[in-house]
């Protein structure tokens, strides 16, 4: 569990490589570190829902990035606000 | 026959068939579903933005929990994703946008617009914020960041857009006709009437 302002990096995972997914964890922030906003709720995982494979409820978060350091460029101060699944997190 | 081959139509009826054979979900209730998810359209966001602007206590409400907030207002809600609302402020003004796909708070602004599905839009919300929203001669002033907030999952996101200057004194329903879709995706922000 992750509390509102905890520092978070997304796993830098590539799934795909390895056989057919569904991943609602976005390619650009693979790997990109983060600031936990709040908790949105639990809900089934929706990469096994997506195969029908029995589902455990995962703790969903609103992640906070930096947008300019994403993308190497953009306006300062700006910033990027996803949803993230707390399997895909880790401490920093 | 391959499934890809099979005349859509046909295909469509005998699913619903199967489903109503097995009891899964009657035909009326997928007749009922069509009439929801066709009625729903940007008026209904509007309302809700009209309603914040005007009544504190809702504007609190939909900031807390937008599903409740759009049920007050009458708006069907069973089934549809939890709602999160993000409001514009003189120091952020927030863009939504799904990269993945195509998630949209149907249930309160209805199909989403063409362009919210294409590659371009999806990829430059989130590179490009403000290049993307200056096409639609939306450019924010000095000191107004933006927050992207990409629908990845569970939520769909909807913007309270600011309330223009020059609608002093207007009552909710005419506050409700200068909202537009564009307003509640971030992309443009509402028009000051005309002095």
């Amino acid at each position: 569990m992750f509390a509102p302002g905890a520092s978070v990096r997304v796993k830098d995972d590539w799934p795909e490589t390895r056989g057919p997914v569904h991943i609602r964890t976005p390619h650009y922030l693979r790997g990109m570190p983060g600031t936990v906003v709040r908790q949105l709720g639990a809900y089934p995982n929706p990469e096994d829902l997506a195969f029908a494979r029995p589902a455990a409820t995962r703790a969903l978060y609103h992640v906070r990035f930096d947008q300019p350091a994403v993308w190497q460029e953009g306006r300062a101060g700006d910033e990027l606000l996803v949803e993230i699944y707390e399997h895909w997190l880790v401490a920093q | 026959m391959k499934i890809l081959e099979t005349d859509g139509e046909k295909l469509l009826a005998a699913v619903r068939d199967l489903l109503a054979a097995k009891g899964l979900v009657s035909n009326a209730e997928i007749a009922e579903r069509i009439a929801i998810t066709d009625a729903a359209n940007p008026g209904q966001g509007a309302r809700m933005v009209a309603k914040a602007w005007t009544d504190p206590a809702y504007r609190a409400l939909m900031l807390e929990d937008g599903t409740k907030a759009a049920e007050e207002l009458g708006i069907p809600m069973r089934g549809a994703p939890p709602l999160g609302v993000l409001e514009n402020t003189a120091e952020v003004h927030h863009l939504v946008v799904c990269t993945l796909c195509s998630c949209y708070p149907r249930a309160v602004l209805g199909y989403p617009p063409f362009w919210f599905k294409s590659a371009a839009y999806r990829a430059r919300a989130v590179r490009d914020p403000r290049g993307l929203i200056a096409e639609w001669g939306t450019v924010l002033p000095e000191g107004v960041k933006i927050r992207v907030v990409d629908s990845t999952a569970d939520y769909r996101w909807m913007v309270l857009p600011r309330r223009p200057a020059g609608t002093e004194g207007w009552s909710e329903e005419r506050l409700a006709t200068i909202v537009r879709e564009g307003d509640m995706i971030g992309v443009t922000i509402p028009v000051p009437p005309a002095p």
